[in-house]
Formats: structure tokens, sequence, C-alpha cells
């Protein structure tokens, strides 16, 4: 834990805390991170109290994937680019939401690794919904009531987005995969460009699961094909985690607190369908089934 | 090397002479020029060291900058208007971070309704932001106060960003003989940048750490401090310009006729026309003088209170409004004045670029001096409003 740790204080379990200390020792350290607001940054940046071994920055909410660029490019003309990849980790909301110059990153094509840290929701502040929370989730802004049953609509796709832009390499991960992560992150720092990665990071408290489940959660998210683990070099798709035997995504659904009003009526259940119907989507569009 | 040439040009000029090491902009009018001239150096390989970045925002172009900044390189952005208030969530953070980028504002009006034409409603709405404020009067002063910006805004003891202001479309397109520097002049003036702390792998430091209340107010106060720090240092690089140049802009203000009875203050271009107006008022046998207010922050209380200490009827031009209360540097001049008794006329004119002639002005301020012309909007009609 020489880059990330010492007095972090994400909870017990956190996915982002994982998947963070294996990006930095992927890179061994020879990183600058950008760190919009967020979880990870409330959790690691307190004046007095800061975890990151490795030099830091953290702007606004809004503006990482800027403020990155504005690195890769000073360090180019100051002939100082040896020091190492400049690499965001943003949270779901700080990516898909807010995060207004991400697009001027990929276009411009600046030399940084983009990870964003996908809770599927603003966690820190409390559990709000995000353009990546997934259909049907409660949260505190998409309340399950009488009338309404959570989120609605699907997560924003943003492997399509980055993908349409034109970025170099493109793939996805989960905080259960540590050894992924790694791998990805490498080949990600070896590639000229503006890379994007989207590492799945279950959370024990939005979610409403136990620190003890998180790698089953996690590991949920990816036998049922909801969360799809892909890769893409030059838009070219290079590797998908196969599943033996995909499971139903009730399995995933009901042992988080984030779903658990969709068993509860039968407008909840037509919910968990449509929840399927991704799931499946998924596996066809990338070919996720092994038996098939 | 003395050449007539427009605003933008002198202030393009002038940054390619401090050898910044990234520019990143967003073209906006009346700004666009100068970030057009610096794309066409870049594009020729005039500018060593130095990448030339079009953002897809004013918003981005900022933050492109803070990062930029923060590892080590010294940068440049020029904007106005609806860019200066898309930027300001930045710029806000980068006084916060001690960032010292330097921006040229041409001062534009905001929207509604939508107006490119000049006055100083866009930099006073950044009043608070924790950034230097230089208003100069003509195209000279521009390029000559590009090389003062890094000086003063890199200097170790003030680390904050500097905007100089210059009038849109007045200045910036307006062609003026400007006696260009040479590099020479000014490498003997500007060392390189290189600050103490920044982002490195060799030395990892965190930028903008959270603070909670136990700390948060001690880094605002210690921006307090800079700004503080920062009118002293200013007055010594200006004396020092004044010797390495041969020009002398004088400090955070200049002083016409000071031993008036009354006086005209102003900023930014109209002083020019204002010296004309003071030169005519005196030959009717009027005591009047002029105040060429500079620096607007770090406000020059002291000064602004020892030069009128004797003034026994100030009139301020704004060309902008709080609205709710008055113009804005009425505002400060009368908090600096407090416990001081001249009576004080504030008129607001020139709004989104409204002419104002020398003789309305030369009328205004005769009338304000005898006593005939009350504080308030000059030269406009007012509206018949119809709220259904």
């Amino acid at each position: 834990m020489r880059f990330f740790g010492r007095g972090h204080g994400a909870c017990p379990g956190c996915g982002l805390a994982i998947a963070v200390r294996n990006i930095l020792e992927a890179l061994e350290g020879k990183c600058f991170v950008v760190n919009p607001t967020g979880c990870l940054e409330i959790i690691s940046s307190q004046y007095g109290r800061n975890a990151w071994g490795v030099p830091y920055i953290h702007p606004l909410f809004d503006n990482a994937a800027a403020v990155a660029c504005g690195i890769s490019e000073a360090l180019k003309v100051l002939g100082r680019e040896d020091e190492g990849e400049v690499v965001v980790l943003a949270g779901d909301g700080a990516t898909a939401d807010i995060g207004l110059t991400l697009h001027g990153m990929f276009d411009r094509n600046h030399d940084v690794i983009y990870i964003c840290l996908d809770n599927e929701a603003y966690q820190n502040t409390g559990h709000q919904q995000s353009a990546l929370t997934p259909l049907g989730e409660a949260t505190t802004t998409t309340p399950a009531g009488k009338l309404m049953l959570g989120k609605i609509g699907r997560k924003k796709d943003m492997v399509a987005i980055a993908l349409a832009h034109g970025s170099p390499y493109v793939a996805t991960s989960s905080a259960v995969l540590p050894a992924d992560i790694r791998r990805k992150v490498k080949k990600a720092a070896k590639i000229e460009g503006a890379k994007y990665i989207q590492i799945h990071c279950p959370c024990v408290t939005g979610w409403g699961i136990d620190g003890k489940d998180v790698v089953k959660v996690g590991n949920l998210a990816i036998e049922t094909a909801l969360y799809p683990i892909v890769e893409f070099e030059n838009g070219k798709l290079l590797t998908v985690r196969k599943v033996k035997e995909r499971k139903p995504v009730e399995e995933y659904l009901k042992i988080q607190r984030r779903f658990r009003h969709l068993f509860t009526s039968p407008e909840g259940r037509k919910v968990i369908e449509e929840i399927q119907k991704i799931a499946d989507e998924n596996a066809l569009r990338y070919g996720i089934d092994l038996k098939k | 090397m003395r050449k007539v040439v427009r605003g933008f040009y002198s202030v393009a000029y002038a940054v390619k002479l401090c050898k910044p090491n990234i520019i990143c902009a967003y073209p906006i009018t009346p700004q666009t020029e100068i970030v057009e001239n610096l794309a066409l150096m870049y594009a020729n390989g005039e500018l060593e060291n130095c990448k030339y970045i079009t953002a897809e925002s004013e918003f981005a172009a900022a933050s492109i900058l803070v990062g930029a900044s923060a590892a080590g390189a010294r940068t440049f952005t020029a904007t106005c208007s609806q860019g200066l208030i898309l930027m300001s969530e930045v710029l806000f953070n980068a006084a916060g971070m001690r960032l010292p980028i330097v921006i040229v504002n041409t001062n534009r009006a905001l929207s509604a309704p939508l107006s490119i034409w000049n006055d100083l409603q866009d930099s006073m709405a950044l009043r608070d932001a924790g950034i230097i404020q230089v208003y100069v009067e003509n195209n000279q002063e521009a390029h000559d106060m590009v090389p003062q910006a890094y000086k003063i805004a890199e200097d170790k003891r003030v680390r904050l960003p500097f905007m100089i202001c210059m009038d849109g479309y007045k200045l910036t397109h307006a062609y003026e003989p400007v006696d260009l520097l040479d590099q020479n002049v000014v490498d003997s003036f500007l060392p390189p940048y290189s600050p103490e702390v920044y982002l490195t792998t060799k030395k990892p430091v965190a930028f903008g750490c959270y603070a909670p209340p136990h700390i948060y107010m001690e880094f605002r106060v210690a921006m307090q401090r800079a700004m503080e720090r920062a009118k002293e240092i200013m007055e010594k690089v200006f004396a020092d310009w004044a010797e390495v140049s041969g020009r002398n802009w004088g400090g955070h203000l200049e002083v016409v006729y000071p031993d008036s009875k009354n006086f005209v203050i102003a900023m930014g271009s109209i002083v020019g026309l204002l010296r004309k107006v003071v030169e005519e008022l005196r030959n009717e046998g009027i005591s009047v003088g002029l105040v060429k207010l500079r620096t607007f922050r770090p406000f020059p209380v002291q000064e602004l209170r020892k030069s009128l200490e004797n003034a026994e009827k100030i009139i301020v031009i704004d060309r902008s409004v709080s609205f709710g209360y008055e113009g804005n540097l009425s505002i400060e001049l009368k908090s600096a004045l407090y416990g001081m008794s001249p009576e004080v006329i504030s008129f607001i004119l020139g709004l989104g670029g409204r002419d104002v002639p020398k003789d309305f002005l030369k009328e205004l301020v005769k009338n304000a001096i005898l006593g005939k012309e009350k504080s308030g909007f000059k030269g406009f009609k007012e509206f018949e409003e119809v709220i259904p």
C-alpha cells in the first residue's frame, strides 16, 4: 500500500478502494491522479490526511478530464512525459452526468487514462441517481413509491460513447477482478491517446449489501451479464469475459436493498423482466454465454 | 519596434514574448483575434516549448490550464463576457489552488439581451474570485501589462491568477501605435516559470484537498494575505517595468492634477476621453483632476484615501452596475473613503457599447461639479415597461 491507502476513510468492503489500489499497483505509482469530487476524493484527500503516495489533484466535480488533458500536455511540453501516466479516477456521476469535459478529451485524443469507478449513483452524498444508475434502482432522488419504481431508463452506455469518439482503448472491469484491472490498466498505459476504462465498484452502503458480500454481488453482476466485462482496441472487440452458466438477474437483485421493492408488486416483477431483457441483450451483443 | 497594430495583436505579441507553455482558449467575440493570432504564431512554429489547444468551451479551456499550471507550466488564456462567466467556477478554484494563470479579458456586456459590445459587467462579476484585476487604458498599456502580469502572478509570495481587463472593441479592435517589446527586454525582466511546488512523481504532493471547518478558513485567509502582499509587490514590479521599458504607467492609480478640488475617477479606455474632458474643463477655469484606477483587486484603499483627501466632490464613471444598488466602482470607492466626507456623484453609462461622446461626458462632469446633475444612469431612454 505504498501509493494509496494509509488513512483512507472508505467503508469496509468498498469496491472503490480495491480498484484504486490495483490501478496504482499496476502503474507502479508512476502516475498523476486527477480525481473529481466524489466518494474517492472524500475518503482520501482531507487536508492533513492525504492518502495518496502519487501526485494528486482534486479540481472540481465537472472538469477532471480537461484538467488531465492540461497535465498531459504540460508534461509533453516540459519534456517530463517519462514521469508517468495521467490517470483520471472519477465516479459515475462525474463521468456520465456532470463531467462535461470528457468529450473534449476524446475529441482531441489527449494521452490520458480515464477510469470511471462506477458505483452506480452519487454515493458519498447519500445515494442519489446518476446516468449510470441501472433501471429499477431505488435511490433518494428516484425513490420507490406508490407510483414510481425507482430509476427509469437504462444505464447510459459510456462504452459506446467512448467507442463512437474513436478512443483507442475502451474496456470494462470490476473491483472483484483485480488481475483483470491490473492487466487492462497496464495495457492502456502502453497505448497513446484518450483511453476509457469503466470499473464496476460495489457500494456497501448505497446498494444495501453486507461488506462480506461485495465479492459475491460483484461476481453476480458479471454472471448475470448485467455488467459485461469487455475490451476494445481501436474499436475492435478484443476480449469478453464469458459465463459458463448465466444466472437469472433475480439472484443479483434480491440480495441488494436498492432493488428489494421490485419483488413486492406485480409492477415490480415487470421491471425485473425488463432487467432480465437487458442482461439477455448484453449476452447476445457480446457473446457472453459460453455454451451457445 | 514601433508599429501601428490593433489591440488584439499587441496582446498576442506580448504573450508570445512571455514564452507560455500552454495556451488554451475558446473563441469569443471580441477576444477571438487574440487567440487567432497566437494560433497562427503556433502554426508557424514561432512559439517555442508551447502547445496551443483549442478547447471545446471556456470552461474546458480554464480547466486545461488548471492541470497545466499545477504541473508547472506557464499558461495563458483570453476570454470575455459569457466565456468568463462559463469559466468562473474553474477560476474561483484556480485562485484557491493558487495557480498563476494569466487571463486577458476583453470586457464585454453580459446577456440578456445579448450584446457583443463593451462594458465592465463581466469582470465585475468575478470581483470576489481571488483574481488580481488590472484595467488598461490603451493598447500599449495592454501590451506592457502582459509580462508584468506573469511576474506578479508567479511571484511565490503571491501565486494568484491575474486578469488583464481591456475594453472589447474599443481597444481590441482599435489601431494604435504600439512600441512592441524586444524579446531580450522581456527576458531580462521575466525569468522562466519555476514553481517551488507542482505536480511531479519525483516529489508527490496533493492539490485541491478538501478542508473541514477546522482548517478551511485558514486557506481563505491565506488568499487574502497573498492579495495584501500582491499590493506591495505590484508597486515594485510597476516601478521595475518603468525602468526596463522606459514607460511609467504609475502605480495602482495615476492621479492627474492632484491639487484639484473636484475629481473624476474611472477605469479602462474611457480614461483617455476623460483626460481630454479634464483639460477642457480646466481651460474653462474649473478645478478638476483625474484618477485613473488601474488595480481593482487588490483594491488600493490607502492610495485612494491619500489622493482624494482634499477632494470636495468626486465623480465616478461606472460602466457596470450591481442591480438593486449602484455602479460597482462607486460602491467600492465609497467604502474605501468611509469616514471622509467628499460628495460622491456616480454615473453609470456606456452599457453594452452605448456611445459616450466627449461633449456628453464633459457636460455631465461639468454639471455634476456645478451641482446640476444627480447620480444615476446617463445616456439612455427610459423604457415604458409593459407589465401584463
